[in-house]
């Protein structure tokens, strides 16, 4: 049975080379998302604005948006928002926080009951306050902010100190392009899409994580290969898996865009480009950074950029390189391998290398 | 590779087993689940799954203690008291006794009075709160030496009473909510001064909000007469009317007073609905009392401070029983019923939060998340079989068994499956084929650097079971704070996450382990299938 690839096999991207332009890229990137929060800012849903939802169905069959958008215009309830989705017999009406408190609030899901009973069923009611919306914005930044600093603390433990800041960046950088996605699409900013961040943010990580394993993999095996190759090679090997983690995680928000319902639609569209740059930024941000954080022995990295530049005879600067190396790295457990393996490892290395 | 002890495989087959039948019942009808926990012993069937509020449709509704409502109880009870310790050591103010934000305030200009009330002011802190013992004052008591003195009632002392309000209200509430008939309503304290009322597949959610918003607090007093003293009376809206009118201050007789409520219909005159209730001793007496004295006046039934009635006394009422009419509905009259039974909330408690959807909606969305499910699903599995052939079908039956330890997990834990929850199960099912996918593209790897079939598969396994774990840690965190922070349906979706990266491991990692060994025992591949 002929099996399909998405992947090409033995790949050799030099995805390094690719970090001019990834840099700036993101970069700019991030400042656009940070731009469009600040001066277009999120639509942000009643759980942090507070206001109310009702989500009408009419009786009729055949929800009219217009006379819908009359009758709360006319109960004087400041911006109201009337929308239709899906389903022609469904509409909702969105407004604001309004003056008086939280009884107030109540008096006009009442006035808004009063004014469209006849013809509507209220599927859905949901009202927030001012004050239980101000936690909500609380506990929604907090969340966000523990999870970095635990996932940090995690990986400081687990990796070395450069992988975890390495990370760090990646992730940020994710949730800066999530956050300017949520601002440019002006999709419903709520307590789900909190949700979606944070699991976007495991996502991201979890996709840096499989990376970086590898290259602390390699990092012990090839002493003697320049940073930058060493990366693009363990990139490389990772990048089938890469790719159908991220088919088969798409497919899955593809069924749920397309049949989850309303309710969690601005969830799942999200989560989509969560994968998407959290799969990009695994590969041209959190690895590259590893170099400019200086992962190896500085002579290796000189010896690095030298080879890249003057293509020189690349046995001299590896022995030069595993000479300054030795000291400075005492054996790990890959070394000590035997012998087979050993050699396995020396074939391939071989293998890899550019001609 | 091809070792793996006996104990683990029984384990394995074990676990999958008690999943299967622990999630069944779940699966079952209504009708169906009944049965069988007729047929068997009650122990042996397991609960079915929860549906959360946003899928079997439900209220959740947040409220809070009115904390300008509670100042100006406090403040007026205050006043009583310190009205009365005057009143009692015969002291002589000069003005009034004056308002202040939280307190009152008198002028006490002889020495000597002053040390007579000072001691006895300073004690009503031990009958304004039973948190004594080194606790913060609930009440701060200062005397300047211009004779100037200040009650005020302290933050402490005002959480405490708002928390005290929190807790009989708990007990009113839940006499209100079982009323209305609903099953398993679960009413729940949230901080210092909140009441969580959730209430599941309710018909109406109107009701309830109109019984929870309402304090209740019923009296009886009279109208004043015209040329009455302005001081003591007030004036009060009307429900059914425009316009205020003037009652006295003083009242009769207490909702507390009444021992029962039942809504019924006027016999005599018009046939409206009202509602009957009855006096206890007290009332009784107390209402006997001011009705014999008060022939020909009117008296005004209050309800939470609007007049929703002012009948005129006809003949003295001393059965201890009566009627209240106010041009209500019968629904009207119900609500009245079950309010003034279940007895007033000793605060104003407002709505901040309400979320309630109705039951068609909730199964709409159950029908969308199963279908997004099955489709989901489906597609990962096809996916699987035609990249990995034959070790693809070893990867649908672990993702099959992992789902199935989800809703296993999700019974035995009694959480509630929300429809977030159900987005992060499809989720998992995306993510739970990435162990599978990092240990065969391992395998394969290791196959094609020219190792044989077996120690590629053993490389596979072991190689990527470390960046199995760290992956998945990451992600069990992320999971593990949105639960904590996270309310409701969220809380929900963080549930099913954490649960399926649990299982994965055991899914994914050991059970395809074993089902490659079988096979390679079995089948004795020359070439790897990957």
């Amino acid at each position: 049975m002929k099996l399909l690839r998405l992947a090409p096999e033995n790949t050799k991207f030099p995805f390094m080379r690719f970090r001019r332009v990834s840099y700036p890229f993101s970069a700019l990137m991030s400042l656009i998302a940070v731009a469009l929060f600040v001066f277009r800012g999120m639509n942000f849903g009643i759980d942090f604005a507070g206001g109310t939802v009702i989500e009408l169905r009419a009786k009729s069959g055949a929800a009219e948006v217009g006379t819908l958008r009359t009758i709360g215009e006319g109960l004087h309830l400041g911006d109201i928002e009337v929308q239709a989705f899906g389903n022609p017999a469904d509409a909702t009406l969105r407004f604001g926080l309004q003056p008086g408190g939280d009884v107030a609030q109540q008096a006009a899901v009442e006035r808004v009951r009063g004014a469209v009973d006849a013809y509507y069923d209220l599927r859905r009611v949901e009202v927030v306050g001012p004050r239980v919306s101000n936690e909500l914005v609380q506990s929604g930044t907090l969340g966000v902010v523990l999870s970095i600093i635990a996932v940090l603390t995690y990986l400081w433990f687990r990796f070395e100190w450069q992988f975890a800041i390495g990370a760090v960046i990646a992730t940020m950088h994710d949730l800066l392009l999530t956050v300017g996605f949520f601002s440019i699409t002006q999709l419903e900013f709520n307590t789900t899409s909190i949700a979606a961040i944070l699991t976007i943010v495991g996502y991201s990580l979890n996709e840096t994580v499989v990376v970086l394993d590898r290259i602390r993999e390699n990092m012990r095996k090839y002493k003697k290969m320049a940073t930058a190759q060493m990366v693009d090679m363990s990139i490389n090997a990772v990048l089938p898996r890469t790719i159908m983690t991220a088919t088969t995680v798409m497919l899955a928000l593809f069924a749920l865009v397309a049949f989850g319902g309303q309710v969690i639609r601005s969830f799942s569209v999200a989560m989509i480009w969560g994968i998407f740059v959290a799969t990009y930024s695994s590969i041209f941000i959190c690895s590259p950074m590893l170099i400019y954080l200086g992962l190896r022995n500085e002579d290796a990295d000189k010896a690095a950029q030298k080879h890249e530049t003057e293509h020189k005879a690349e046995t001299a600067v590896s022995a030069r390189d595993e000479a300054a190396a030795a000291p400075a790295n005492p054996p790990t457990a890959a070394e000590k391998t035997p012998a087979p393996s050993r050699k396995a490892t020396t074939k391939r290395a071989t293998k890899t290398r550019p001609a | 590779m091809l070792r793996f002890s006996t104990w683990k495989l029984f384990a394995i087959v074990a676990m999958t087993l008690a999943a299967v039948l622990i999630v069944a019942p779940s699966m079952l009808s209504a009708s169906h689940y009944e049965e069988l926990k007729s047929r068997l012993p009650s122990w042996l069937v397991p609960p079915t799954i929860v549906l959360g509020l946003d899928l079997q449709g439900g209220s959740h509704v947040m409220l809070e203690v009115d904390q300008a409502d509670l100042i100006s109880t406090q403040v007026k009870n205050l006043r009583d008291d310190v009205r009365r310790i005057l009143r009692e050591e015969k002291v002589a103010i000069t003005g009034g006794i004056g308002a202040t934000a939280r307190g009152v305030q008198v002028r006490v200009a002889d020495p000597e009075d002053r040390e007579k009330v000072l001691p006895k002011l300073r004690q009503l802190r031990n009958g304004f709160s039973n948190a004594l013992l080194g606790g913060p004052s609930p009440l701060d008591v200062e005397a300047s030496p211009d004779g100037l003195i200040r009650v005020t009632v302290t933050d402490a002392g005002l959480t405490d009473k708002s928390r005290k309000a929190v807790e009989q209200s708990i007990e009113v509430i839940r006499r209100r909510v079982d009323a209305l008939g609903t099953r398993e309503p679960s009413i729940q304290r949230q901080g210092d001064d909140r009441v969580l009322v959730q209430v599941p597949g309710l018909q109406d959610p109107e009701t309830l909000k109109e019984i929870l918003g309402k304090t209740a607090k019923l009296e009886f007093r009279l109208v004043a007469e015209p040329g009455q003293n302005p001081s003591e009376t007030e004036e009060l809206d009307q429900v059914d009317q425009e316009g205020k009118i003037a009652v006295e201050k003083t009242v009769m007789v207490k909702g507390e007073d009444l021992t029962d409520a039942q809504p019924g219909f006027d016999q005599q005159r018009s046939g409206e609905p009202v509602v009957n209730f009855r006096f206890n001793i007290r009332g009784a007496q107390a209402f006997g009392e001011v009705t014999s004295k008060n022939v020909g006046r009117l008296f005004a039934i209050v309800l939470d401070n609007k007049v929703i009635s002012a009948p005129r006394i006809l003949t003295p009422i001393t059965g201890g029983s009566g009627q209240i009419s106010g041009r209500f509905t019968v629904e009207q009259a119900n609500n009245l019923a079950i309010l003034l039974r279940a007895g007033a909330l000793p605060a104003k408690l407002n709505i901040v939060e309400e979320r309630t959807v109705g039951p068609g909606l909730g199964q709409d969305s159950i029908d969308a998340g199963k279908r997004a499910a099955y489709v989901g699903a489906g597609l990962v599995v096809i996916y699987m079989l035609i990249t990995y052939g034959v070790f693809g079908v070893f990867a649908n039956l672990a993702l099959f068994v992992h789902i199935a330890f989800i809703f296993a997990g999700l019974v035995l834990l009694g959480s509630t499956l929300t429809l977030p929850g159900i987005a992060g199960i499809v989720l998992t099912i995306g993510m739970a084929v990435d162990s599978n996918v990092l240990i065969y593209e391992r395998i394969r790897e290791e196959n094609h650097a020219g190792r044989s079939i077996l120690a590629s598969l053993d490389a596979g396994f072991t190689r990527a079971f470390a960046t199995i774990v760290d992956s998945n840690v990451t992600m069990f965190v992320a999971a593990a704070i949105l639960y904590f922070l996270g309310t409701g349906p969220v809380r929900g979706f963080a549930v099913s996450l954490a649960l399926g990266i649990l299982t994965t491991i055991v899914t994914a990692v050991t059970m395809t382990r074993i089902m490659i060994a079988v096979w390679y025992h079995y089948a004795r591949p020359t070439k790897l299938p990957i």
